[in-house]
């Protein structure tokens, strides 16, 4: 069984790469999960990251990995029949509720905790995934509900931003009449984010987001992770608007693996490298 | 509330939060402030930079935890904003201070005196980095040397943090006394000791082995508490897989005047502080004690249910 505490080698059973950065692990394990929580992948002798499932049933659970940095190329390089090392879940997950009237957006890889979180909604959802070109929209094809396309180069969908059409839609809703969204799910890049939980504010919609930090133990102890008073492994990584307007930190600043308090576009440049 | 007076300063109660756990920035020691601890301790801060070791760097092992994380620091002179925030501060804070030599230990404690923490706490202690921290506290002169210079040049008190890696760890204490410490802070993590992974040949931590703590080494620091209670008379701040408010007890009875959790968060969450602070109060009030009652009691060869017998002891 996979418990948070010492990892747990894993084979991995399936592997399947759905474009030139993105790519899934596959595990034939039983977790017992919640969308939006996450796992420890540790490959002994390299590092150990913290990514959330994109795929999860009573058998099988998935990782996607965007291959970007050392770990990540080298996660994305595993072939079936290699191990690594698993420990959790982690965190909370998002709060499921089961109105018909509810919004995911995501943004590049922020599709993948989404992505069992949209298979969990009801299939009348709006849904808004955006990504700086086509290349990095992510599972296209793996939704029944229909989903809006935005790039920042325009390469698919339309030429723009998550918010424009996430603002368009509760506009649409208002002047029709429609009900408003119950409840807007976010995740991708922490500025995309706090676009996505201002816009709801305004309107008075309840959002939740997920978020990031650099992160050690996972389960909230070492600190690593802390954004204002919240513990992003623990308390988070979903927190909701009320939380969030409690978070100064919240789109402006992150820990560095010093604990170096740094603006958050310097921690996301590093994150990147 | 307790309105305990520790070293000159008011504590709302006495548990302490370790150095290493949570202490990241002001807002997060304000909220164990606020989930009942008396005294928050920052993270280690150490002379330069430093990253830490890559991951895996702490795992749970069920009983306790294993970690090497390996002292990260901003450095003493890159946290400007976190004692900016601190200055507002209506708690008290313990600033932890690591270096690799007695110089570094003075340049880094001159500055964060400056800072104004009510307590200095110096970290000679740590196993998890091959050049500083622990190589001090095993060695009589050593301590005496690095305790005796940031002594010197701090103005606040003065708490060593000792390891149980010490041959004998009451004369280390002693001779901290001895060299100005106002307390002694007892212990920090075990070991260290080493998690192998079977299937996959390896430790299971990058930095191979790593500190213990949490309730498997709770006997190892109830001795060790008990061992520097009879060679100092400073007070002792006591810690070590102190998890419920029984568990506090014990460390009071080996000498203990303020009890510090750190693991506990792990098993209880934040509010572990309050829940242990409401079974302290609890006990005590059933067996009609106070807590001066059984702070050394487990020295006194009388000491039973029924005593209210203690050690005569200099007043913190």
């Amino acid at each position: 069984m996979i418990v948070d505490q010492k990892p747990v080698m894993l084979t991995v059973a399936e592997k399947t790469v759905h474009t030139a950065v993105y790519t899934t692990l596959f595990f034939d394990f039983a977790i017992d999960f919640r969308p939006g929580q996450f796992v420890m992948v540790w490959l002994p002798g390299i590092d150990e990251k913290p990514y959330s499932l994109s795929y999860h049933s009573p058998t099988r659970f998935g990782i996607t990995i965007e291959a970007k940095g050392l770990f990540s190329r080298r996660a994305a390089d595993l072939s079936p029949g290699d191990s690594v090392g698993i420990r959790g879940p982690f965190g909370n997950g998002f709060d499921i509720i089961s109105s018909p009237h509810t919004a995911v957006v995501a943004g590049g890889c922020g599709m993948a905790p989404l992505a069992p979180l949209v298979e969990r909604l009801h299939p009348d959802l709006f849904f808004v995934h955006g990504a700086r070109t086509h290349e990095f929209i992510l599972f296209p094809d793996r939704f029944a509900a229909n989903r809006h396309i935005t790039t920042d180069d325009g390469s698919l969908g339309h030429q723009g931003m998550v918010t424009d059409l996430l603002a368009a839609e509760i506009r649409r809703r208002a002047d029709q009449g429609a009900p408003p969204f119950d409840r807007v799910y976010a995740c991708g890049p922490e500025v995309m984010m706090h676009a996505v939980f201002t816009l709801c504010d305004v309107h008075g919609i309840p959002c939740q987001v997920s978020l990031e930090r650099y992160m050690r133990c996972g389960f909230g102890v070492c600190g690593a992770c802390v954004c204002s008073d919240q513990v992003v492994c623990k308390d988070g990584p979903v927190f909701d608007s009320k939380q969030l307007k409690k978070m100064p930190d919240f789109n402006r600043t992150a820990l560095l693996k010093s604990g170096h308090a740094v603006p958050l576009s310097e921690y996301v440049a590093w994150r990147c490298l | 509330m307790d309105n305990i007076t520790f070293l000159g300063k008011q504590l709302k109660n006495p548990l302490v939060l370790a150095s290493g756990i949570l202490g990241n920035n002001a807002k997060i020691l304000e909220r164990v402030h606020k989930a009942g601890c008396g005294l928050v301790t920052l993270k280690s801060i150490g002379p330069a930079p430093r990253d830490g070791h890559r991951n895996p760097t702490v795992i749970d092992l069920g009983g306790g935890m294993i970690n090497a994380v390996g002292l990260p620091t901003p450095g003493y002179d890159h946290m400007d904003a976190e004692w900016q925030a601190l200055a507002d501060r209506d708690f008290p804070v313990n600033a932890s201070i690591y270096g690799g030599s007695v110089a570094e230990f003075v340049k880094v404690a001159q500055f964060v005196s400056d800072q104004g923490p009510d307590f200095i706490e110096i970290n000679i202690s740590c196993p998890n980095s091959d050049h500083h921290g622990m190589l001090f506290g095993v060695d009589e002169k050593a301590a005496f040397a690095v305790t005796n210079a940031v002594k010197k040049v701090i103005s606040v008190p003065l708490i060593a943090k000792l390891t149980p890696a010490a041959p004998d760890i009451g004369k280390i204490a002693k001779v901290c006394e001895d060299a100005g410490a106002d307390a002694i802070c007892a212990i920090n993590t075990a070991g260290p000791g080493m998690v192998i992974d079977i299937e996959a040949r390896t430790p299971v931590l990058a930095f191979k082995k790593g500190g213990l703590s949490g309730p498997m080494i709770k006997p190892v620091a109830v001795r060790c508490v008990y061992d520097i209670y009879r060679a100092v008379s400073i007070p002792i701040i006591g810690l070590g897989g102190v998890t419920t408010g029984e568990d506090a007890v014990e460390m009071f009875m080996a000498g203990a005047t303020l009890v510090g959790m750190g693991s506990a968060v792990r098993y209880r969450g934040m509010e572990v502080f309050h829940q242990v602070y409401r079974e302290l109060t609890d006990w005590l009030a059933a067996h009609h004690f106070t807590r001066d009652d059984i702070i050394g009691a487990a020295h006194d060869p009388i000491a039973g249910p029924d005593s209210t017998a203690k050690k005569s002891r200099k007043t913190p």
